[in-house]
């Protein structure tokens, strides 16, 4: 397997513009000719199947949603990171370069990252043009907000559903394509396997989840904007349909996965309660530029929180981080949260959570102006809680958010298998160990907007594409292969439920894969989790049929690939033998209490290729090299 | 606390479907109703049985995929609260709680709880965004939107397309969806260049996909779970009133 970096060397400011300029173009009336298949309709996938529309491109885009506009972006609460110095406040490209390839504890690509950075200005310009109403100032101009891991004010929002917002002008961009005719939504089709003709990528196998027919959609290139796949943790923010299928069935035919290990842990989220909670709620980091962090000293203290007095809280970021306070970023924070607790300070039931207090905020600027900030946040809390945020602090704890770990890419977006593209939280590409929040935003329409559609000219111009059709050999051969799979999930009539299986792989993963990992717990847990799998494969029961809507089956399935992605996380970890960013393994910490990363050895990322038939998965590794910020201590002190 | 669910079970379009009932017991005030249907639904494919079908992802009222009629009511007897967001304490203990798919002639029922409702997309496609192309947007700072303008455009934009409104209206009509784009759009700036041609294209889509008039019962509004309200159907009416005189004129009268 060849890892070829296709960033072109020499000044970082303008490799983007420079590699660019070397890309072949496709003609406007060659474009037509051109098939894409995009599988997805989040902010990448929305923003790609609408931009390659409008090239002329023509264009199929699979969404397992009803409708494109209910892709997980929508869920993205607190904003979008762009670098246009609003605030007057010393911001600017090389700023935020640095703050993400710091922010991400140097496991990312300076090349990769230094173009995010540069794009982002205009990501900004295009969402507003598309009628995205961001806030203002009284003045009319566009209204920032911090966020953590930067000391400026970057941050654009639309009170706390930016991704909402953005999601709706990347929908309604798509719209127009499809009323234009270059673009058709597929709708209700679950990608379930990738043809592979010649070593490119030709085509995918999906399921109409309506009429359970397989369906083949053959194409010139396939472009995956599948999302991550932290619901490999039962327990997560992510929606409840959100899975890793997509991106596991091409790692199956041979693309490779980079950096599975790093997961983030949102500081911030509403505590598990009981045991038939779905799923957990996030609460925006952008509260903590007013909100307050706080345990009480005395482990054990029962006391209601406003009977607390002042000396007797900790405010243990700011306490620990004096420079960023409640602003470090989340894998900073998660860990802060998780030693208290540790220590007994916790507070609410079980005692894993702690308050995020608003109090001194409303005495500083008024209830009314928080309401203004984040008054969608505080009805959620409220729907979820029964509790006003303005009367009782909110209570919140660390829960698997995002993952930056995914499909390898090379600079233009390229997985291992030639033609198969993979964007936004679906690759691994920008954010290293750790990603600073309202980052997320800005990567997904990087990649979709501006990115993705220069890229993949370049490899259709260069590419010569013998036809492939869905009759070939190895469409049939895919076809043949998941209908094989959902008759042996159908036939099992075990004892167990999909979800039975998956929070068993959940509480693996969250004890020895979590906010902290160590040798032995990471080598119990590949054990465990390759017993668990081979129980689902003889015990698990799904009902119905395969030709006809089946949401038992749909989930069975994807389960079955989160029980081979889990152990795949595991072994990361466990061969990853430093601490970086979200990846904390205990043994290898300074002496007061941060991640010891070890350069020499692990500076790089870890690329993973399934080994052949019965033998582990191989390691592989690309080198990262440092010349613009040299490699040196994270400080947030 | 227990509760009896009431679900409409339909296996397919062509099915005719009916009520079974289900009792369910040790469920916490603080669980959702979804939640709620997570349980039998596991208990359910323990014994075997088809689990019952419905629509939700974000679980946190933002999606919009989730969507039941909930004892006549869509969404449920709490306003501004998908069904998602909808706790058990809602309900008195032991009671039986009825749940039905969002069925209008718009929205055909796909299975159990599911439905259809594609048709609100179509009316997006007719012209329910800003022709921009990528790359070509000016800079974002170059024209100022004021801070109210903003505001009321995102309190329009809010709308989640989870089609409560069409499934509570009398009529099927979908004008508080229509009405919160156009609102949303024609508020700013960006929105102005085509926003003659938008008033006509949506609601003459709306028309096509079979939704009914609007004749103001309000019931849109009382089930929006985003706080919508009726003033995006005045919005409506003036913008297309106002596009179409303006027709009306320029072909001479």
């Amino acid at each position: 397997m060849i890892l070829r970096d296709t960033a072109p060397t020499g000044p970082l400011a303008t490799r983007w513009q420079r590699h660019r300029n070397d890309l072949a173009l496709v003609g406007p009336t060659r474009r037509r000719r051109f098939e894409i298949v995009v599988v997805g309709a989040g902010l990448a996938g929305a923003s790609a199947a609408a931009t390659l529309g409008e090239l002329g491109y023509r264009v199929r885009c699979l969404t397992f949603h009803d409708s494109p506009r209910r892709a997980h972006s929508v869920a993205a609460q607190g904003g979008i990171n762009a670098a246009r110095d609003a605030a007057n406040d010393g911001d600017s490209i090389e700023r935020l370069f640095h703050d993400t390839l710091e922010g991400g504890d140097f496991r990312a690509r300076e090349s990769n990252v230094y173009r995010l950075a540069e794009l982002s200005a205009r990501i900004i310009d295009q969402a507003v043009a598309q009628g995205v109403p961001f806030a203002r100032e009284y003045g009319g101009q566009l209204a920032t907000r911090s966020f953590g891991g930067a000391l400026v004010s970057r941050t654009f929002y639309a009170r706390g559903q930016t991704g909402q917002q953005l999601l709706l002008g990347a929908y309604q961009a798509l719209a127009k394509e499809v009323a234009g005719g270059n673009v058709t939504v597929l709708a209700r089709r679950e990608m379930l396997d990738l043809v592979v003709v010649d070593g490119r990528a030709r085509g995918v196998i999906a399921r109409d989840l309506v009429s359970g027919a397989l369906e083949t959609h053959m194409a010139d290139a396939v472009v995956l904007a599948t999302g991550g796949y932290a619901n490999a943790y039962f327990l997560s923010t992510n929606a409840k349909a959100s899975n890793a299928t997509a991106i596991w069935r091409a790692y199956r035919r041979g693309a490779a996965l980079a950096n599975p290990a790093f997961v983030q842990f949102h500081p911030t989220c509403l505590p598990a309660a009981g045991t038939q909670q779905a799923k957990l709620t996030l609460m925006s980091e952008s509260l903590r530029n007013d909100a307050r962090l706080w345990v009480p000293t005395r482990p054990g203290d029962g006391r209601r929180p406003e009977a607390i007095p002042a000396a007797e809280r900790d405010y243990f970021l700011e306490r620990r981080y004096p420079r960023y306070g409640n602003l470090v970023p989340r894998d900073l924070g998660s860990r802060a949260v998780k030693t208290v607790c540790d220590e007994g300070r916790g507070v609410g039931p079980g005692g894993r959570a702690v308050y995020l207090d608003l109090a001194d905020a409303a005495a500083r600027v008024g209830a009314d102006v928080l309401r203004e900030r984040y008054g969608n946040l505080f009805e959620l809390y409220e729907h979820v809680t029964g509790d006003d945020p303005l009367q009782v602090p909110m209570r919140v704890a660390p829960a698997a958010h995002y993952t930056m770990g995914g499909l390898w890419v090379d600079y233009d977006l390229m997985t291992t298998i030639p033609g198969l593209f993979a964007i936004g939280e679906a690759n691994f590409s920008d954010q290293g160990a750790n990603r600073l929040g309202a980052s997320a935003l800005m990567q997904g329409l990087a990649d979709g907007y501006f990115i993705l559609p220069s890229t993949l000219a370049g490899y259709l111009a260069g590419a010569s594409l013998a036809s492939a059709s869905e009759d070939g050999q190895e469409a049939r051969a895919a076809r043949a292969d998941v209908r094989a799979r959902i008759e042996v999930l159908l036939a099992l009539s075990g004892r167990r439920t999909a979800s039975d299986f998956h929070r068993a792989l959940g509480r693996v993963l969250w004890d020895a894969c979590g906010l902290e990992r160590h040798h032995d717990g990471l080598a119990k847990a590949i054990a465990e989790i390759a017993a668990l799998r081979e129980a689902f494969w003889q015990d698990v029961t799904v009902p119905g049929g395969p030709g006809e809507l089946n949401q038992e089956l749909e989930h069975a399935g994807r389960v079955a690939d989160f029980l081979e992605l889990g152990e795949l996380m595991c072994r990361d970890a466990l061969a990853r033998d430093e601490s970086c960013g979200c990846h904390f393994r205990i043994e290898h910490q300074t002496p007061d209490g941060e991640a010891q990363r070890d350069d020499d050895a692990f500076a790089h990322v870890a690329v993973w290729t399934p080994g052949a038939p019965g033998r582990d998965p191989r390691r592989l590794v690309e080198p990262l090299a440092f010349a613009a910020l040299p490699l040196q201590d994270r400080s947030y002190r | 606390m227990k509760i009896t669910l009431r679900v409409w079970r339909q296996h397919d379009a062509a099915d005719a479907g009916g009520f079974r009932r289900y009792e369910l017991g040790d469920l916490s005030a603080d669980t959702t109703l979804l939640e709620a249907l997570d349980v039998l639904n596991e208990g359910l494919v323990e014994r075997g049985e088809p689990p019952v079908a419905f629509d939700s992802d974000c679980r946190e009222g933002i999606c919009g995929a989730c969507g039941v009629v909930v004892d006549g009511r869509p969404h449920g007897p709490m306003p501004g609260t998908t069904t998602c967001l909808l706790p058990l304490r809602a309900f008195r203990d032991g009671s039986t709680v009825t749940l039905e798919p969002f069925g209008t002639g718009v929205f055909p029922v796909v299975c159990d709880l599911v439905v259809d409702r594609s048709a609100l997309d179509r009316v997006v496609q007719a012209g329910g965004y800003v022709s921009v192309r990528t790359g070509s947007a000016p800079d974002a700072g170059a024209v100022p939107v004021a801070r109210q303008t903003a505001e009321r455009a995102l309190d329009a934009a809010v709308c989640i397309g989870c089609g409560a409104c069409v499934a509570a209206c009398p009529n099927g009509a979908a004008s508080l969806f229509v009405g919160a784009k156009l609102a949303h759009l024609a508020e700013l700036p960006q929105g102005q260049p085509e926003r003659a041609r938008r008033a006509q294209a949506l609601v003459a889509a709306a028309d096509r996909e079979g939704f009914g008039a609007c004749t103001l019962h309000g019931q849109c509004q009382a089930a929006c779970p985003k706080h919508i309200d009726l003033g995006v159907i005045a919005r409506l009416n003036r913008e297309y009133l106002a596009t179409s005189l303006a027709r009306w004129w320029h072909r001479g009268g």
